[in-house]
């Protein structure tokens, strides 16, 4: 098999347009069995209660947010290196998913926080670094906005990733420190003491649907970023006209 | 590389000299940002101890904010960035010697004048010493990590608040660890965990951001 193969947009393009609608149905279908699971199925929780249950959406999007970034830096590293232009264009078509998912798990959690700890925000390390993270996505947004020459906008977009990616451990453990040293304990993460099998299922579940829906939605994404900036090239315009 | 990088520090201190104005306001804006403080949450001498080194540590990042965009901006206008990129010399060596620059003619300032201010919000000699000393290993650091925000937006059309969203979350660490040994000092646990962590940040910093700084001017280039 020869991967180079599917780094010419033209393969890619069609490999992707095949691969979206599977993806998609099965983010539906497996959404759908982990809400029935986390909301039905799973027993209430003896120290939360009913409002545990935004677990089934809160870890699995801060999860995905996190991994996102990382993934971005992975295929700015891969454009940089190999000059790959597909590289780029995974790069820009995840960055508006991961800095979504990490927003849901920040609304999640003030939603969550508020019947647990009795406020919306405590700025607790995880609150405060899944917060920067959500930073820096908007700022990876707002630098490939800013740029309008394509080439310099991803190169500048990959290396200002990679710049975080780097940070990112470091903030992390700042701001874990931070806390530990001047917020003490009184309050933290109330982490479920044991989770019952079926919650683990649910959660399960649902990662599964939010990674289904992420490279969905991102190779959905990649297609439109494809026909745009291969507009000029012969296949494209055919694809074009059969759209009009 | 040496000589290099020592000739564009003489040729940078020389332009500062002679436009004062440029790097005065960044000091001014410390200044005038610190003595804000007061006036809004009350003059409380406790209060105050409790927010200085935060307050002033804030001010400290924004006010390198205010004077990073200029640090390539106007050798970008006038031509002379792209000679020099182009001349044998390492990229890197003109990265340094920009941000070593940029932090005599703006950190060293600024750390004169803190002990003032650290004076003005009660804080006592120790912890003034702790907090000169903290912003003497973190406002290299603020100069690198801006020298890379300040090449990625080369020359594009406001510039200058881009490079702020890009750069603040990055100066999370600095801002943690510097506030916080002063605040380890007045609470009586002591600042040398946070200085250490400090040091190690400017360390890390000083060998990743030259390189992403100079990668991000070739890119920003063309």
């Amino acid at each position: 098999m020869n991967l180079y193969h599917y780094a010419s947009p033209t393969t890619f393009y069609r490999l992707a347009g095949g691969l979206v609608p599977w993806l998609a149905w099965a983010a539906g279908l497996l959404a759908l069995a982990g809400l029935y699971i986390g909301f039905f199925m799973a027993p209430t929780d003896f120290q939360q209660g009913e409002a545990y249950r935004i677990i089934f959406i809160h870890v699995p999007a801060a999860w995905m947010g996190m991994f996102i970034y990382v993934v971005m830096a992975f295929w700015g590293a891969i454009g940089l290196a190999f000059n790959a232009r597909l590289a780029f264009v995974m790069m820009r078509a995840l960055a508006p998913t991961g800095a979504l998912l990490t927003f849901v798990a920040l609304w999640t959690g003030a939603v969550w926080g508020k019947p647990m700890w009795g406020t919306w925000w405590v700025w607790d390390a995880r609150l405060t670094s899944t917060l920067i993270l959500f930073f820096l996505y908007l700022g990876t947004l707002a630098l490939w906005s800013a740029i309008e020459d394509t080439r310099r906008s991803d190169r500048a977009g990959a290396l200002l990733t990679l710049f975080g990616v780097v940070n990112v451990p470091i903030i992390l453990f700042s701001v874990v420190w931070w806390n530990t040293l001047h917020q003490g304990s009184s309050i933290g993460v109330t982490h479920a003491p044991r989770m019952a099998t079926v919650m683990m299922v649910g959660v399960l579940t649902m990662t599964a649907a939010a990674w289904a829906y992420t490279i969905a939605v991102t190779l959905a994404r990649a297609r439109r970023i494809i026909l745009e900036r291969e507009r000029k090239t012969e296949w494209v315009q055919r694809i074009l006209a059969q759209e009009a | 590389m040496g000589r290099f990088l020592l000739s564009v520090v003489r040729r940078d201190l020389t332009l500062a000299a002679r436009r004062r104005g440029d790097w005065l306001t960044a000091l001014f804006f410390f200044v005038l940002v610190s003595s804000l403080f007061p006036l809004s949450v009350g003059p409380e001498p406790q209060l105050l101890q409790r927010i200085g080194p935060g307050v002033l540590w804030v001010a400290a990042t924004l006010a390198s904010l205010l004077s990073l965009p200029r640090l390539f901006e106007d050798d970008h206008r006038d031509g002379s960035l792209e000679q020099m990129l182009l001349s044998p010399s390492p990229v890197v060596g003109l990265v340094l010697g920009k941000v070593l620059a940029h932090w005599l003619v703006f950190g060293l300032p600024l750390l004169l004048v803190t002990p003032l201010l650290g004076l003005q919000f009660n804080l006592p000699a120790e912890a003034i010493a702790v907090l000169v000393f903290s912003l003497l290993l973190g406002t290299p650091i603020l100069s690198l990590l801006g020298a890379a925000g300040a090449a990625l937006t080369l020359g594009l059309r406001g510039g200058g608040v881009l490079i702020t969203l890009l750069v603040l979350p990055l100066y999370v660490p600095a801002l943690i660890f510097g506030a916080g040994a002063v605040g380890g000092i007045l609470s009586g646990t002591g600042a040398e965990a946070h200085l250490s962590l400090l040091g190690a940040f400017f360390l890390v910093s000083f060998t990743v951001a030259p390189w992403i700084a100079a990668a991000s001017l070739k890119v920003s280039l063309g």
